[in-house]
């Protein structure tokens, strides 16, 4: 695992070395028991804080409880993140973090200063698709569309990896990214059609 | 004019607007100076809120409001039932008094101006309960007669049905199979959560809503405030999935409401995942006996279906759990009774393929023991028992096509090739199984209305208030109209999913096509007839120049007597192969092959899409799918997608065919659809565990079909 697949306990971890001030915040209100919350300090001072999201900077003055995902959805207003559990469990909110695949529901946005953060709104290129944007019109790669960002930034990862070799490895590294309209079928022909795209313009 | 628009596979209208992230569900419509609400919900499943205390979380950073049953507003909660309401009970009414009915169940509202502000004020809310005695272990509950049972048209029957002498029929068969099948708590986990923005200004109310029928939000949440619907104005233009879930407007949408008007701004309320377990419904636990006699050439003498569900203590859920009995297959003696089991828990709902998609397991299931007893192939004895007619309502059907359906499944599965013994087939260390089941829904059509108007420069616009959550509503209705029209489908603009549009029946039934597809194909039919009369000119697009200004038409459309005439479903055949490893005990679906009479098929591309799907859902079902209730307290302690299983990529068989049989049926509606979100539901589970059963020679009657029932 690289340094960028930040999970939340990573995150803590990393906030304790930091010092940042998030001792005491609830992360995850909905698992706090009463105890824990008798015991939470006041919310710390709201942090001033730089997103690069899609090549463009973007100043925030965010709770440090912040997600990454609820700062793009909430105070960005770049809602083609989705969020389908807020646990890491479904894959909807996966977005590009210097190019990795990361759930952004699991990551604080005052940890993705300075990184290069690429979602769904800027991927395509002005009018032009992107070749995995297309692939999953033409295939019908999804129902509802709701999953279906979050599929396409991990289709994206998942070519670029390498892991788009066959439908059977396309299946087991897609399947952090639930579909409940349960379009699976299509959504795998669709990477395996920009996979090829991308390997005969000589990778991308 | 004919463009031979509808039946061509064309990708979806609002497809870019998908894969760019431009396409807008509930929660996505921020408005100016928008506040966070968050529920504070029971911990006790039944009982009295003893104390609630709320001075530490109104104290809390950014806090506007905190409402509980002391100071929330005495709502009107005027007289409703909608279409989706179950006929007998009254809703859950929120913050009203200090009674809790099931877990879960909301107590408090928090609103506040930011997300994290309010989800950590609702951790600040003391709650005490004085307890009581609930129900909810729903094998301990005894089943009771409902005081009405809904069928599959909507309308009611008594919970008894019966033709001929089956207790007699079933004492003096050569052959009998008497099984009872469990199939547990299942939810509907569209990947998108519930959420509800709303906005008053003044005595109107805007709400942002994920649901399946706008016009149904409107009327309730009129009826709980004790305002006209027509002040209600319900947006919702893309619905992440539901499969159910947001066929009624369940109490948060009225917590939003209640929260707006206390915050004096907009408030925006997304459910989280677990709470999506305790307020939105569910496909209820069932119990099914089904006892079947027949002789031994394989003809059905007798068929008992005997089943029940659970329901809330306030309100009587049922679904059409025994109608396919009734009729799919030949028999002289059925006798079908339906029963309710109330519990402290939140009402159930119907989930994909109500009713059928449960009932039908048992059903399938019964009928692939029968076929093992009697020695015969499970298709053969289906073909044995095909009925010329609607036995149950002495009808002939309207088309059937299930011999067709067989004979085009079995074919592209390669069935003739099947070894009958359990455990006869091999892949190396894993047993193979190859298993079947037929599947039916029914042809359900509800009054519609839609509107279109041409405009001069030759395009137009459509529109009714539908919903789409997933089937292909845009696209498909783009389709219709654009055929009634003469017009190539870049000129025509469909609109949805507002309630400002003509009104529709609910988006769930697979009636959307039938419904909304004949209002949107007359209404075009009619703008098209105006045009051309009005502009004197045999082409459409010379006649609008000549007008030179907006010809509009709106029609309504209604189901005839059809339904007197002809018992109107669809019929289906699923063929799967399951591969068990003996040792771990894990199931993997390799193939499904699906053949489907589903009426005329507007868009082959769309409606692949459905079906692979419905069986992409009926893995779940047969294999993963069950929302545990703790039987001491209603709780669900897996309401999470780490712990409730449902099929990711990985479970996707690698083969997954489905098959349209030509069918035209000009009996249904206009349209000749018969519908397919439902049906590509129904018969997966069966057809799995027929095949677990050949696999493994274990028949396993409680889903889902984990691996440590196998071992």
């Amino acid at each position: 695992m690289t340094s960028y697949d930040v999970t939340r306990r990573e995150l803590l971890a990393g906030t304790a070395v930091a010092g940042v001030a998030l001792a005491g915040v609830n992360l995850m209100p909905e698992f706090t028991s009463l105890a824990a919350a008798q015991d939470a300090a006041p919310a710390a001072a709201p942090l001033d804080i730089v997103l690069r999201v899609n090549g463009t900077e973007q100043r925030l003055t965010l709770d440090p409880r912040t997600t990454l995902l609820d700062a793009l959805r909430e105070h960005l207003h770049l809602t083609g993140s989705k969020k389908g559990c807020g646990l890491g469990q479904c894959g909807a909110c996966t977005v590009l973090m210097d190019g990795k695949r990361v759930k952004s529901c699991l990551s604080l946005a005052a940890l993705a200063e300075g990184r290069e953060i690429t979602t769904i709104e800027g991927l395509a290129q002005s009018e032009e698709l992107h070749p995995l944007q297309a692939a999953f019109i033409e295939r019908d790669a999804f129902q509802c569309g709701y999953c279906t960002p979050g599929q396409i930034m991990a289709g994206v990862a998942c070519i670029a990896e390498g892991h788009a070799g066959s439908p059977q490895e396309i299946r087991q590294w897609m399947s952090g990214n639930l579909c409940r309209c349960g379009a699976y079928d299509h959504i795998v022909a669709a990477i395996q059609d920009a996979a090829a795209v991308s390997s005969s313009v000589g990778g991308g | 004019m004919t463009t031979a628009i509808i039946g061509k596979p064309l990708s979806r209208v609002d497809g870019r607007q998908k894969v760019t992230g431009q396409a807008t569900y509930a929660a996505e419509f921020d408005q100016p100076n928008q506040a966070y609400a968050a529920v504070v919900r029971s911990t006790v499943a039944a009982g009295r809120i003893a104390s609630i205390e709320t001075a530490e979380s109104e104290q809390a950073p950014g806090i506007i409001a905190v409402l509980t049953h002391h100071n929330a507003p005495k709502l009107a909660y005027a007289p409703h039932k909608g279409f989706t309401d179950p006929v007998v009970g009254e809703r859950l009414h929120v913050l009203q008094d200090d009674r809790v009915n099931h877990q879960g169940q909301p107590v408090a509202l928090v609103v506040a101006d930011t997300l994290e502000q309010a989800g950590h004020a609702a951790t600040l809310v003391r709650v005490t309960y004085a307890p009581e005695t609930g129900t909810t272990d729903v094998t301990r509950v005894e089943p009771v007669l409902p005081t009405q049972q809904k069928t599959d048209q909507g309308s009611t029957q008594p919970p008894e049905t019966r033709r001929g002498d089956h207790e007699k029929a079933l004492a003096g068969a050569e052959v009998n199979v008497d099984e009872t099948y469990v199939i547990p708590r299942e939810n509907h986990n569209p990947i998108e959560m519930h959420a509800t923005i709303a906005a008053w200004e003044g005595d109107h109310l805007t709400l942002w809503d994920k649901s399946q029928w706008v016009h149904g939000v409107a009327d309730e949440i009129g009826a709980v405030f004790g305002i006209p619907a027509e002040n209600i104005h319900v947006v919702s233009p893309f619905v992440g999935g539901a499969f159910g879930s947001a066929l009624r407007t369940w109490p948060h949408v009225t917590l939003a409401a209640l929260g707006a008007r206390a915050a004096g701004r907009p408030v925006k309320l997304m459910l989280s995942r677990r709470e999506m377990y305790y307020g939105v419904g569910y496909r209820p636990h069932t119990v099914q006996r089904v006892a079947l006699g027949a002789s031994r050439d394989g003809r059905l003498t007798a068929i008992l279906h005997d089943g029940y569900e659970e329901t809330s203590n306030y309100e009587e859920f049922s679904e059409a759990l025994l109608s396919a009995s009734q009729f799919l297959h030949s028999c002289p003696n059925v006798f079908t009774r339906h029963r309710i089991a109330p519990m402290n828990v939140h009402t159930p709902t119907y989930m994909r393929a109500p009713g059928e998609a449960s009932g039908v397991f048992a059903l399938e299931a019964a009928m692939d023991e029968l076929a093992v007893a009697l020695n015969i192939d499970p298709v053969e004895l289906r073909l044995r028992n095909e009925p010329e007619q609607d036995e149950f309502k002495n009808l002939p059907f309207s088309s059937r096509s299930t011999r067709e359906c067989y004979r085009l499944a079995a074919g592209r599965f390669g069935w003739d090739r099947r070894s009958p013994e359990p455990r006869s087939m091999r892949d190396g260390r894993l047993l193979i199984g190859w298993g079947m089941a037929t599947a039916t829904y029914p042809m359900n059509f509800a009054p519609a209305s839609a509107m279109a108007r041409l405009l001069p420069d030759g395009t137009a616009e459509v529109a009714s208030a539908a919903s789409d959550m997933g089937p292909g509503t845009w696209t498909s209705m783009t389709q219709v109209a654009a055929e009634a029209l003469g017009l190539p489908i870049e000129q025509v603009k469909f609109s949805l999913g507002d309630s400002r549009l003509p009104k529709t029946p609910p988006h769930g039934g697979s009636m959307t096509m039938a419904s909304v597809g004949s209002a949107v194909q007359a209404a075009c039919r009619k703008a098209r007839e105006d045009a051309l009369a009005r502009g004197g000119a045999n082409d459409l697009a010379a006649a609008m120049r000549r007008i030179g200004q907006a010809v509009e038409a709106t029609a309504d459309s209604a189901p005839g007597d059809a339904s007197k005439r002809f018992s109107m479903h669809s019929f289906g055949a699923v063929f799967t192969e399951v591969a068990v490893d003996p040792d771990l005990g894990e199931t993997r679906v390799r193939r499904i092959v699906g053949a489907y009479g589903a009426g005329r098929i507007v868009n082959p591309k769309t409606a692949r899409s459905q079906c692979v799907g419905g069986m992409i859902g009926g893995i779940g079902m047969a294999l993963m799918e069950h929302s545990i209730v703790d039987a001491r307290n209603g709780r669900v302690p897996n309401a999470n997608f780490a712990e409730y299983a449902v099929p990711v990529h990985a479970d996707a068989p690698p083969v997954m065919d489905v098959i349209f049989a030509e069918e035209h049926d000009p009996h249904v509606n206009p349209l000749g659809v018969k519908g397919l979100g439902e049906i590509a539901m129904v018969g997966v589970a069966p057809a799995i565990t027929n095949a677990i059963f050949h696999a493994t020679g274990k028949r396993i009657r409680e889903l889902p079909v984990t691996p440590d029932k196998l071992l």
